[in-house]
């Protein structure tokens, strides 16, 4: 993969810009030159190469999360107050569900809002 | 029997801070007079609501760690549901959630000290340093 990429650049010249971002995981682009049903891939459609997404509370060793860290919990919800998906945010699956336990009893007790932007 | 529980409930802002220790005192005595113990009271102070609870944009936080059985909190429950100036509360139990943190922090804790023991002589830091020569002079 990277030795495509240097081998086009120095080829296209003016044009390699604009052909290496459309190909180094540039964010949210389609199927570029890259076919999709490639292995390895996150699964979903939108996101061709991301890199492997590692979960942050296994990274960082983070056990309990508690729903009273406000901030930590709004890394993970969106804009809209909705919980971010977990394909999105790279947590694996055990923390996903302890995070959404957390958000949603944080919403209860008025820390989180349950939606936002009427 | 006793299980621990974090319960966290708001009162209203325009409470004043007197009111809030004898509520706060009339909750613990519910509680000791059930049989339980309050570990802790943390007074978290004046918070922006995410939404408008009873028509309040703010509030006053209110955290209790109690360990008691699962009646005493029924009673506080039902005493926070009661009370005017309380506006929301939340009892979580947490006695589940501490034995696995205590088990996952005593692995952590073994494994290091099994990693600490074969690296004798390298440069290893100061509190690792206690265990090797104690483990030696043991063997030896």
């Amino acid at each position: 993969m990277a030795e495509e990429t240097t081998a086009r650049a120095p080829e296209a010249g003016a044009g390699a810009p604009a052909q290496s971002s459309g190909q180094s995981s540039g964010p949210g682009s389609g199927p570029g030159p890259r076919p999709g049903g490639r292995p390895g891939g996150p699964g979903g459609r939108g996101k061709f190469f991301r890199r492997k997404k590692v979960c942050k509370f296994c990274t960082e060793k983070i056990d309990a999360i508690p729903y009273r860290d406000v901030r930590l919990l709004q890394q993970f919800v969106a804009e809209r107050g909705k919980i971010v998906p977990r394909r999105l945010t790279g947590v694996c699956t055990t923390h996903q569900r302890r995070l959404t336990r957390a958000i949603k009893q944080a919403r209860n007790i008025a820390l989180l809002p349950f939606a936002t932007r009427h | 029997m006793s299980r621990l529980y974090e319960v966290m409930f708001i009162v209203r802002p325009d409470v004043a801070e007197e009111e809030v220790d004898k509520l706060i005192a009339g909750f613990t005595t519910s509680v000791t007079n059930g049989g339980g113990v309050v570990k802790n009271v943390e007074k978290m102070g004046r918070r922006k609501l995410a939404y408008t609870v009873r028509k309040c944009a703010d509030g006053n936080y209110v955290l209790f760690t109690v360990e008691a059985s699962g009646a005493v909190v029924t009673e506080l429950e039902r005493r926070l549901r009661v009370s005017e100036p309380v506006i929301k509360f939340i009892s979580v139990r947490i006695d589940e959630e501490e034995k696995r943190l205590a088990k996952v922090k005593a692995l952590r804790a073994s494994r290091r000290k099994l990693s600490a023991e074969p690296a004798a002589p390298a440069p290893v830091p100061a509190p690792a340093h206690v265990e090797p020569s104690e483990a030696v002079q043991a063997s030896a």
